[in-house]
């Protein structure tokens, strides 16, 4: 059976492309067979973010509509075995995204025996976003350490809460988890930022991960890379605990203290 | 952090402070709202209400506003509560 997890945030910018990307590659480079769906029609970024852009040929919305089959529309990556991308489509046919033809996708995914179905919301609370949470059997939601990104986190559970396929069901709930994004734990000392305990202790829920501030996720993302694959930073470790963790393993969190500065810096710095 | 702020110690506005009482405030309003809105009747409530009343009247004369038909949240349960008064020459 496959497991349907969404990545959402309410709030644009946050990093939800760059964490389904991460967290896919990282299922993927783990053995599972892993499809990564973007939700965001008309405003597709997931292929760019995966270095795929030139090879898309069919999107979600072909898919949908019956244009393509889904051997032709996913996209097979060529670093990691066992990842596959579907885009999403860049012409703004809202109604395609119906929760049928959804539900048809998914199943064809599980036909195809992929261990994990990640799905890459777009931003805000509309169609596009209630359609990609609304078969998940797991969210991650993707915060920063600011003020707007946490209540709109908060606001999405409340949707997750309650217009998800298992809230209408009365099934169990989509098991929900926090993955704090752009942490800088030097703001933090200086109590210029919310820190992840005030973030957990906000929102409520269990925390899957903290992505520490880094300039490689720019970097990744200029060469269409996924974060994960850069083992030897502090961000790609980090996504690579996070998928761990996913996977049921126990890791303690890191890069959660400030690098220590050295005396001349504590003078000068 | 500077000389001056190394030896005068750290700044006194602790603004992570503010942000999360302030979201501390506003979450518990926002969410307050959601559980009333979720509290609030099923939207199958008046048809279910209608139905009955047409079968109670195949009985017995009742008017409309002698059928009560509510839902109660509660923690652990939702109570459909059902009250019809009959009357006396009934």
């Amino acid at each position: 059976m496959s497991k349907i997890i969404v990545v959402t945030s309410g709030k644009g910018g946050v990093g939800k492309t760059t964490t389904s990307a991460s967290i896919a590659a990282g299922l993927a480079r783990a053995g599972k067979k892993t499809a990564v769906i973007d939700f965001d029609v008309g405003l597709r970024n997931l292929d760019l973010i995966m270095g795929c852009e030139r090879r898309v040929v069919y999107d979600l919305v072909n898919l949908i509509k019956g244009e393509s089959n889904l051997k032709q529309t996913l996209i097979r990556d060529k670093r990691v075995d066992n990842l596959y991308i579907l885009p999403a489509s860049q012409t703004r046919d809202k109604d395609a995204l119906s929760k049928e033809g959804v539900e048809k996708v998914l199943k064809d995914l599980m036909r195809d025996r992929f261990d994990y179905i990640i799905c890459d919301s777009p931003a805000g609370i509309e169609h596009g976003a209630r359609m990609a949470l609304y078969f998940a059997d797991e969210a991650i939601v993707v915060t920063n350490p600011e003020v707007s990104s946490v209540r709109d986190s908060d606001r999405i559970l409340g949707i997750l809460q309650s217009k998800s396929r298992r809230a209408e069901l009365g099934q169990p709930p989509v098991q929900e988890r926090l993955l704090v994004t752009r942490y800088d734990p030097s703001r933090v000392d200086t109590g210029q930022m919310l820190s992840v305990n005030d973030i957990v202790d906000l929102l409520a829920i269990p925390l899957l991960g903290v992505i520490p501030e880094s300039k490689i996720v720019l970097e990744s993302s200029n060469q269409g890379r996924p974060v994960v694959l850069e083992s030897d930073t502090n961000a790609g470790q980090a996504y690579d605990d996070a998928v761990a963790r996913l996977l049921g393993e126990k890791r303690p969190m890191r890069f959660l203290e400030a690098q220590k500065k050295g005396l001349f810096r504590r003078f000068f710095g | 952090m500077g000389l001056i702020e190394f030896f005068l110690g750290k700044r006194e506005d602790q603004t992570a402070n503010i942000a999360k009482e302030r979201l501390s405030v506003v979450i518990a309003h926002e969410r307050s709202a959601r559980t009333q809105k979720r509290g609030s009747d099923p939207e199958y409530l008046p048809k279910l209400k209608q139905e009955l009343l047409d079968v109670i009247r195949k009985y017995a004369p009742v008017q409309e506003e002698d059928v009560d038909v509510r839902v109660e949240k509660s923690e652990n349960c939702d109570i459909l509560e059902l009250n019809i008064n009959l009357s006396d020459h009934a």
